[in-house]
């Protein structure tokens, strides 16, 4: 079988698989989030935390809770760190320091993943098992209920509430990724994924020498890791690591479970303002942006020439043998379209125009898909721009969802799409202009140039991915991509629930035969062409330097 | 006869406005002369105190500054003077939109000050009259006038009977009638009394009049930005604000790819520049000067711009039937005979006795008897001894005593008593055919003869409400549109449905008091609709105040004109629709010039970034798909495509683009193919251009 033809067929399997899972997932999630029960370990976790998950919350109430929990999080997260040297279960790993323990506490919590470090070599069973993979769970589920908050501000009339925050935190936690990551472990631990809490052995080589092999819960962490999109692998390596990623089934697996949540969360939403077409609307842009970039990767990776390349297949430089090209480039597109930053191959051996995809993938706002719950609102969000140029275009203040996008809306959402940008352009400019940052590229040119982007990039846009190349753990790309990250996440969450309470305070706008029909191609079409110009004006001149001097060049 | 008198002088004759299926809201009017004349004006707008109002035009302004002080301290370097010259024209292309915009408005406020000159009052005092400027008036005060006088305020006649020239305001030269009490009592100062003698109350303090109001309005000076205009300013400031960042940041990054002379701050200067939304930033105030003042073209003077821009979201127009949607009377559309009696014997009898019916349904009769059934037009003289009976309100009934035989037409009850005084019998075939018509929403007149054969009713005259011509099709564009029309009548229910189906309404609201209709405008609100109405009547004032879009008519109570938040000056409630177009006109200019002026930046990018890169990556000359001849040719031509492009919509942004009553999708289709597409391609062609014609300038090419 020829390699291309591998990879459609994988592309194809892929597809079903999520297609399968689409509808009854997706119906499941808008259960989980409008239900009036409460489960009997729900009722523990709440009556421990001592919050009453059924008193609903208005958007500022609502955003203290995501403040405040993240915060407590980012704490605890960076203590356990600090003190990982006087814990059991370390492997002997000494305490983290200061500036990369706030790293990677940031980086946790904002559902980025980036590391500065390396796993098995920094961190012990403890802060793996007890500390990151937790937040890998709570730090989606914090991202899927801010989403829900929105859909509900779309959904609700004349009120101003939102749902409760702890509600929304536990059940997204207890009810979707719990169960879920118990099945995917199982089936990544029957790929070959290893899961123990072994230590360290030394192994020895086939060329001589020794190398030392560490034990792990890995298979549970990986799967969440994906499913979360969170990102962040238990090894350096990450999924090109062979006890996390195994074989090619097990590939495909992962890059399902990235996928699968911000994908049907797309259905919830649809059930939840009660018009299951909507839903497909925001499907449609999210997977033809997805489609499009898939099969653009496929073709710049396949289709480079050179002697090196033509004896290789095409651009197998940093890829795994046992994935190729088209399990790579499905992986990477995948990863950095949606807020993961897991990788199995390394983004910056790609071609020119490859690496310049998984940039611009990423500087869509990770929105085709985009991350477990992030990818939705960041999608409304655009939805409710596209939406406001175009109703003025039909003749109408613009209406979305039967809300009026005014002054106000339009306020927060224009505040949501200056944030990114200018953290991951200022922080750049910044990394350029101070003398010592540019000592960390391996690279120089246009390649060294992508690979400082690529970093507050992926760190602003909590990807957590890295191009590898740049050394980043130094202080100061520890402290900006920290508050890359953080600010990256959290302004932006403070709009979305800002501009959810406005919504759902408004009254309803019946929909007439004048109003824009939001759940038609031509708006899908509409709405990527936005994305596409926002983004792509925004950044075009950054990726000329970068990527697209170096891609024209071959 | 009973019919209702209408309160207003009805508007016959023309239908609509404008002929259906073809019409549309057409465009302002532009003249190119009027460029130059508001020069001056744009030059004046420069003060950075009036620039900062549009932030992305504000940024231009700094931007021409900073490259004015570059080309100073180098002043060898033609390209520096090149673009800080097409910068300052951008700015000031800009403001001349504006100038232009305000200026058309300015003509028709000077047209608006000639009326209102200096007029002196005679105030009645306690002891008789004196005269006062008629600056000094106070609310409450009491003015007589007299025929040749200008009435000096705004008020009420409270006493007299007058014809009134209201052209100064309406430019309608025929004269109107005021009268104390009631609903035409309302008088605007500055128009002048022709006949008789009033007395008026002075209902509005002098320099907040109808017409300082309207002089204002159509000056711009009271434009206050509109929720939607302020929305998209939002928008396009944060727009401005990532290419800022864009711009700022691209210098390291050049510096460190070794592209540090090719992006000197005039360069990146001119990139800012052209990457801002300055297509829309520049054009945006005159859009929204020119819709109000495309309804005042229509003579519908506008409160407040939020009215014209919920003008296009309205999705229920309550529309009083009579004036609107019928003509104001009823026609004569049938005679019905009685068995034994032929249509022409009836048509004979109804026409003779309608000879002394000057009423419009006695006249219509005559005028159907002889297009519909041929009979020749007679004239009270042709009849020698003839007795005429003629109308009144009192016996209801008109008729003729000629030769021997007495002809009434009249109200049924009024006929059938006059033939049962005079012994006949009513067929029982006559009561039937009455009451048909009457469930078919008609009004029904009796014809009667008494001949050496006894009294008789002849037959049944079929008067009914004309639905004007072309509404059905104007219903059917609404609900195309989205909108529901409401038709509001006092007619009974049965008579409201025949004419609602006839005209085609969505639905109707009979035996309308204006409790009902305040009910039903809350009731719509209620569910997140915006609703339009027209009033005139100080019954009408609550309604209006509360609906959306409430337009009274000129010749309404000042009570009326006070709660509307817009007046026609034509007083015809017809317009309500062409308001409506007119906001949705409104807001499409705005978007669809948002999305062309977002959409030229990709070919800009492609002018402007291999221009500065293309040496120190020459890779990336390759985006140079337009084979533009030099960096700085590239450059100067992408920032006097962005310059020029303005004026070239400057016509476009003052009559609005074209617009056609369409489903959402349909309009959004077209333009997005035409803005959006065209948006992204006019650039490149347009840069192109631009760069060969450069060329052709000794020195760069």
């Amino acid at each position: 079988m020829s390699p291309v033809l591998a990879g459609v067929l994988q592309l194809l399997a892929l597809v079903a698989a999520l297609g399968l899972s689409y509808r009854p997932l997706g119906d499941h999630m808008a259960r989980v989030y409008s239900s009036e029960k409460h489960l009997r370990p729900e009722k523990w976790i709440y009556k421990a935390i001592g919050a009453n998950p059924s008193v609903e919350m208005r958007w500022p109430a609502y955003l203290r809770g995501v403040l405040a929990f993240s915060a407590v999080s980012v704490l605890f997260l960076y203590l356990l760190q600090r003190v990982q040297g006087s814990l059991p279960g370390s492997l002997g790993f000494v305490s983290i320091d200061p500036d990369q323990a706030f790293n990677t506490a940031a980086s946790f919590v904002a559902n980025t993943n980036w590391q500065s470090y390396y796993g098995e070599q920094a961190m012990g069973h403890v802060v793996q098992t007890g500390g990151l993979a937790v937040q890998n769970f709570v730090s989606a589920a914090v991202g899927m209920a801010v989403a829900v908050a929105l859909v509900r501000g779309f959904a609700r009339s004349r009120t101003g509430e939102l749902g409760n925050f702890w509600a929304d935190l536990v059940r997204g936690t207890i009810r979707i990724l719990l169960p879920i990551s118990v099945i995917g472990a199982l089936v990544l631990v029957a790929c070959g994924a290893i899961q123990n809490f072994s230590g360290i052995h030394e192994v020895g080589q086939f060329g001589g020498g020794t190398q030392q092999w560490n034990g792990g819960a890995v298979a549970s962490q990986e799967v969440i890791k994906e499913l979360g999109t969170n990102g962040g692998g238990y090894f350096n390596a990450n999924s090109a690591h062979p006890f996390e990623n195994p074989t090619g089934l097990s590939n495909l697996f992962e890059i399902y479970l990235i996928l699968v949540i911000p994908f049907a969360l797309t259905r919830t939403f649809g059930r939840m303002v009660g018009s299951i077409k909507q839903g497909y609307a925001i499907l449609g842009t999210m997977a033809a942006i997805w489609l499009g970039f898939t099969a653009l990767m496929m073709w710049t990776e396949f289709a480079h020439h050179g002697p090196a390349f033509d004896i290789a297949g095409g651009a197998m430089e940093g890829k795994e043998t046992r994935f190729g090209i088209a399990g790579s480039s499905l992986f990477s597109v995948a990863t950095t379209l949606t807020s993961t930053g897991a990788v199995n191959s390394f983004h910056s051996s790609y071609t020119g125009f490859g690496g310049g995809l998984t940039m611009l993938g990423m500087q869509l706002g990770e929105i085709a898909p985009g991350g477990v719950g992030s990818g939705l609102y960041g999608m409304l969000i655009m939805a409710v721009i596209a939406v406001f140029i175009a109703g003025l275009m039909v003749g109408r203040t613009p209406e979305y969802l039967g809300k009026k996008i005014g002054t106000r809306e339009i306020k927060f959402a224009a505040c949501y799409i200056l944030v990114t940008p200018a953290l991951v352009l200022c922080f750049t400019a910044a990394s350029f202009v101070l003398d010592t940052p540019a000592n960390s590229m391996t690279n120089s040119g246009a390649h060294g140039f992508s690979e400082i982007l690529y970093a507050f990039t992926s760190g602003a846009n909590n990807n957590g991915s890295a191009f590898a190349g740049l050394n980043a753990d130094t202080q100061w790309f520890n402290s900006t991509i920290g508050i890359a990250m953080l600010l990256g996440r959290f302004l932006p969450m403070v709009f979305v629930l800002a501009l959810a309470g406005s919504l759902a305070e408004q009254k309803p706008v019946p929909e007439t035969a004048g109003t824009l029909r939001t759940e038609k191609p031509l708006f899908t079409g509409l709405l990527v062409g936005t994305i596409m110009i926002i983004a792509g004006l925004t950044y075009f001149p950054a990726l000329a330097l970068g990527p697209l001097a170096e891609g024209l060049a071959a | 006869m009973s019919t209702i008198t209408p309160t207003r002088p009805p508007k016959t004759g023309e239908p609509t406005g404008r002929p259906a299926g073809t019409g549309r809201v057409g465009g302002g009017l532009f003249d190119p002369r009027q460029l130059l004349a508001s020069f001056p004006d744009a030059i004046r707008k420069l003060a950075p105190r009036v620039m900062v109002k549009s932030p992305v035009m504000f940024v231009v302004l700094v931007g021409s500054v900073v490259t004015t002080v570059l080309a100073v301290r180098n002043p060898g370097d033609w390209f520096g003077w090149a673009i800080t010259a097409w910068l300052w024209l951008t700015t000031v292309f800009a403001n001349l939109a504006e100038a232009v915009a305000e200026g058309r408005g300015k003509a028709q406020a000077d047209t608006l000050r000639k009326a209102k000159t200096d007029t002196v009052a005679r105030r009645v005092t306690k002891t008789g009259e004196e005269r006062v400027p008629g600056t000094e008036l106070h609310v409450g005060d009491l003015v007589v006038c007299e025929a040749g006088d200008v009435i000096p305020g705004d008020g009420d006649v409270v006493e007299g009977v007058a014809s009134v020239d209201e052209s100064a305001i309406t430019g309608e030269s025929a004269p109107v009638i005021r009268e104390s009490g009631g609903d035409r009592c309302a008088v605007t100062g500055g128009t002048k009394v022709l006949s008789d003698r009033i007395v008026v109350k002075i209902t509005t303090k002098p320099g907040e009049t109808f017409i300082d109001r309207m002089i204002s309005l159509v000056e711009g000076a009271a434009r206050q930005k509109t929720p939607n205009e302020i929305a998209l300013n939002i928008l396009l400031a944060s727009l401005t604000i990532v290419f800022l960042l864009a711009v700022v940041t691209l210098k390291p990054f050049a510096i460190y790819a070794g592209a540090d002379e090719q992006t000197s701050l005039i360069v990146l200067t001119a990139l800012l520049v052209c990457l801002i939304p300055t297509t829309i930033g520049a054009l945006l105030s005159a859009i929204g000067i020119a819709g109000m003042d495309r309804l005042v073209q229509r003579n519908v003077l506008a409160m407040s711009g939020r009215a014209v821009e919920a003008a296009g979201d309205v999705s229920t127009l309550l529309l009083d039937k009579t004036g609107t949607i019928t003509l104001g009377n009823r026609q004569a559309a049938e005679f019905v005979p009685v068995r034994g009696t032929t249509a022409a014997e009836l048509a004979d009898a109804a026409q003779l006795s309608s000879l002394a019916d000057e009423t419009p349904e006695g006249r219509s009769i005559v005028v159907l008897a002889k297009e519909g059934y041929g009979l020749r037009e007679r004239h009270q003289g042709e009849l020698d001894g003839a007795e005429w009976i003629e109308f009144t309100a009192q016996t209801r009934m008109s008729g003729v005593d000629v030769g021997g035989r007495k002809i009434r037409k009249g109200a049924a009850g009024s006929v059938v008593a006059w033939v049962k005084e005079r012994g006949g019998t009513v067929s029982e075939d006559a009561r039937a055919l009455t009451e048909r018509i009457s469930q078919a929403g008609g009004t029904p007149l009796l014809v009667a003869l008494e001949d050496d054969r006894g009294a008789r009713v002849l037959g049944v005259i079929h008067l009914k409400d004309v639905v004007k011509e072309g509404m059905r099709e104007r219903f059917d564009e609404l609900r195309r549109m989205g909108i529901r029309t409401v038709m509001i009548t006092g007619d009974n229910p049965l008579t409201a449905r025949a004419i609602a189906e006839e005209a085609g309404v969505d639905d109707f609201l009979a035996e309308a008091t204006p409790e009902d209709k305040m009910a039903l405008i809350k009731r719509e609100q209620a569910g997140g609709k915006l609703v339009a109405m027209t009033g005139d009547g100080t019954n009408d004032a609550p309604a209006l105040a509360q609906a959306d879009v409430g337009v009274a008519m000129n010749t309404g109570t000042s009570a009326a004109k006070e709660a509307g938040n817009m007046v026609d000056l034509d007083s015809d409630p017809t317009k309500l629709i062409e308001i409506v177009e007119i906001g949705k006109q409104l807001l499409i200019t705005r978007g669809a010039l948002t999305t062309f002026s977002i959409a030229n930046d990709v070919a800009k990018y492609f002018a402007i970034i291999p221009a500065m890169f293309a040496v120190a990556y020459p890779s990336l000359d390759k985006l140079n798909i337009m084979g533009l001849h030099s960096p700085e040719s590239a450059i100067l031509s992408a920032v006097v495509f962005n310059a020029l492009i303005i004026i070239a919509l400057v016509p476009l942004a003052l009559k609005g683009v074209r617009y056609r009553p369409s489903g959402a999708d349909a309009m959004l289709r077209r333009n997005l193919a035409v803005y959006g597409l065209g948006g992204l391609v006019a650039p490149f062609l347009g840069i192109k251009l631009i760069d060969m014609l450069l060329t052709l300038i000794p020195g760069i090419g």
